[in-house]
């Protein structure tokens, strides 16, 4: 039968396929433009995964019949595992999950790197006695070589960060003699290693180790990059860690020549980049300050020792819900501290009931106030708090000195004036949110200790400053409780 | 007439820029769904990892192929549910 719209193989793997992969990237960028606001943000979701989709289907068609079972195995376990993560998964444990999804991402393009050069080098019979930049193209067989190195690199990292997170490894940051020497050697090693298996050498056995010892040093490169960072900075950590998952995605598109993964990859890249600059900005410090500085080392300045205090003005539940039976105004701002407590359903019956009695509640969130970007929100926003309600710094600070009371649950460093009036200090020029400003200021804290600067607070001190001491969650329960009373009687 | 590798890493470079213009208007409410959605597009290496594993005898490459898939799968499938998960608490208002 004479078929005229019989598809040609050229036109499927010259045409059909990469214009789906086209389309596929455009439908992603478009996926991550509705993160742009809270109420497209869920389409845009499910236009990335949409997109993803349209990506494996057109790789499936490119690829024709094959044997399916490794792909249909590999797919259902994957999927499993995922999917039983994602909504398993608590909320407090996000950055955890992200630095694992990061590594998962990481260690995926480090596979296919490795694969490829196993699949078309080393079991391909023709290219017996030719070199890897030979038999792949020049272009390819250095991208493989990035892409065990990022993919590696980012593996490792990860799991350092995911333990460092979850307190199974100190937090504090490990700073091991001549690291800055062992890390150049690791990283000019592993690329020298590679240029080697790459273009010095025809033997595939020689070939293969090389590209395992590339792996093995790039993965000790990424642990020694992440063990020297302490745990207040793993915001940091983790944004850059998703920068390099996206890398990593992208040198897989240059070993494939595949425009589709390189693209994406690189959107990531870029979005991990922005995250990264944002958190240190939000913290005062440079990149390389976080990665090579070992934070907590400061000396201390001006104000003198973390835990001496002069006056400071302790008031119990009932005394504070006084005070706050009067505000017309009221500022939350929370910290980790309250996410520790569990302490957010709590703060929002709060806002509950002061809203009921008239007065207008606001949440002033600090970019590094949770444990990764935009964290607090989640955290806030899983405990029905609307996401209207919350503000971030720049808005908020100019609200302060019409604020009546602010309350601060679990939050130290980001409310610390000294920020600002102290040029000496630690945190000098760092942003901060404008508390003392307002007319009253309400700090929860078990007690003075210092936050993650390790540096004394003057807010504490100051005349319109109401300290209450105790649980996060159990002091909030007292002033709800206090301020129901108050209704009733 | 450039090579594949340059028009390569024109792709590459515009792409970044484009993210940039993009992501720098994503309100800082939305930096942790962001981050966990960029993290599910970064399992996009699942196509290579689909390439790599598609012969049928065991060999290095489909094993280390099919181990890729699973990461990928992982970060693609998780990535996108854990996201859509945190963005349908953005959403309600009960109020």
């Amino acid at each position: 039968m004479d078929n005229a719209i019989e598809l040609q193989p050229g036109f499927i793997h010259a045409t059909l396929v990469p214009i789906l992969y086209l389309v596929s990237a455009v439908t992603f960028i478009y996926g991550i433009k509705g993160l742009t606001r809270v109420r497209t943000a869920r389409r845009g979701n499910m236009w990335g995964a949409i997109a993803m989709l349209l990506a494996v289907v057109a790789t499936l068609i490119d690829m024709g019949v094959v044997d399916y079972r490794w792909i249909l195995i590999g797919l259902a376990v994957g999927s499993a595992i995922g999917a039983f993560a994602a909504f398993k998964v608590a909320m407090t444990e996000m950055p955890e999950m992200v630095a694992l999804f990061n590594g998962a991402g990481g260690g995926a393009s480090m596979l296919v790197a490795i694969s490829f050069l196993w699949l078309h080098v080393i079991e391909e019979p023709s290219s017996v006695g030719h070199t890897v930049a030979f038999a792949l193209q020049t272009d390819s067989a250095v991208s493989t070589v990035f892409g065990i190195l990022i993919g590696a690199v980012t593996l490792s990292g990860s799991v350092v960060a995911y333990l460092k997170l979850q307190g199974k490894i100190s937090g504090q940051p490990i700073l091991l003699p001549g690291r800055h020497v062992v890390n150049l050697l690791l990283f000019f090693g592993s690329l020298g290693v590679g240029a080697w298996f790459v273009f010095f050498t025809t033997d595939h056995f020689s070939i293969g180790v090389a590209a395992l010892v590339v792996t093995v040093l790039a993965t000790i490169l990424g642990i020694m990059l992440v063990i020297p960072i302490g745990g207040a900075d793993m915001p940091v950590v983790i944004s850059l860690l998703n920068s390099y998952s996206g890398l990593a995605a992208s040198a897989t598109g240059f070993v494939l020549n595949n425009n589709v993964l390189i693209i994406s990859g690189a959107l990531v890249g870029a979005s991990g980049l922005i995250l990264t600059h944002i958190m240190c900005v939000a913290m005062n410090r440079t990149l390389a300050n976080v990665l090579f500085g070992g934070f907590g080392m400061v000396e201390q300045t001006a104000s003198g020792p973390a835990s001496d205090y002069g006056t400071v003005r302790s008031y119990s539940a009932e005394e504070a819900a006084m005070v706050l039976e009067a505000a017309q105004s009221v500022v939350f701002v929370p910290g980790y501290g309250l996410a520790v407590a569990q302490a957010q359903h709590v703060v929002r019956e709060l806002a509950d009931l002061l809203e009921s009695r008239g007065a207008t509640v606001a949440y002033g969130i600090h970019p590094v106030a949770g444990r990764m970007p935009g964290h607090m929100n989640v955290l806030l926003a899983e405990a029905d708090v609307p996401y209207e309600q919350l503000l971030e710094m720049d808005d908020v600070n100019p609200r302060f000195k019409e604020t009546d009371v602010v309350i601060i649950v679990g939050a130290n460093d980001v409310v610390n004036p000294a920020a600002e009036k102290e040029p000496g200090s630690p945190i000098a020029g760092m942003p901060v949110l404008k508390v003392w400003e307002a007319h009253t200021t309400m700090v929860i804290k078990r007690s003075l200790s210092p936050g993650f600067a390790g540096i004394k607070n003057e807010l504490f001190e100051y005349d319109n400053n109401i300290m209450i001491f105790g649980d996060a969650k159990e002091v909030l329960q007292g002033l709800v409780s206090e301020l129901k009373q108050a209704a009733a009687a | 007439m450039m090579g594949p590798l340059l028009i390569s890493i024109y792709v590459f470079v515009l792409a970044m820029f484009v993210g940039r213009e993009i992501i720098t208007k994503v309100p800082p409410t939305l930096h942790t769904p962001l981050m966990s959605g960029a993290n599910a597009i970064s399992g996009i290496t699942i196509v290579g990892a689909l390439l790599v594993a598609q012969t049928a005898e065991p060999s290095v490459s489909n094993i280390v192929g099919a181990f890729a898939i699973v990461l990928a799968t992982i970060n693609v499938v998780g990535g996108f549910l854990v996201t859509d998960r945190m963005l349908a608490m953005f959403g309600q208002r009960k109020r």
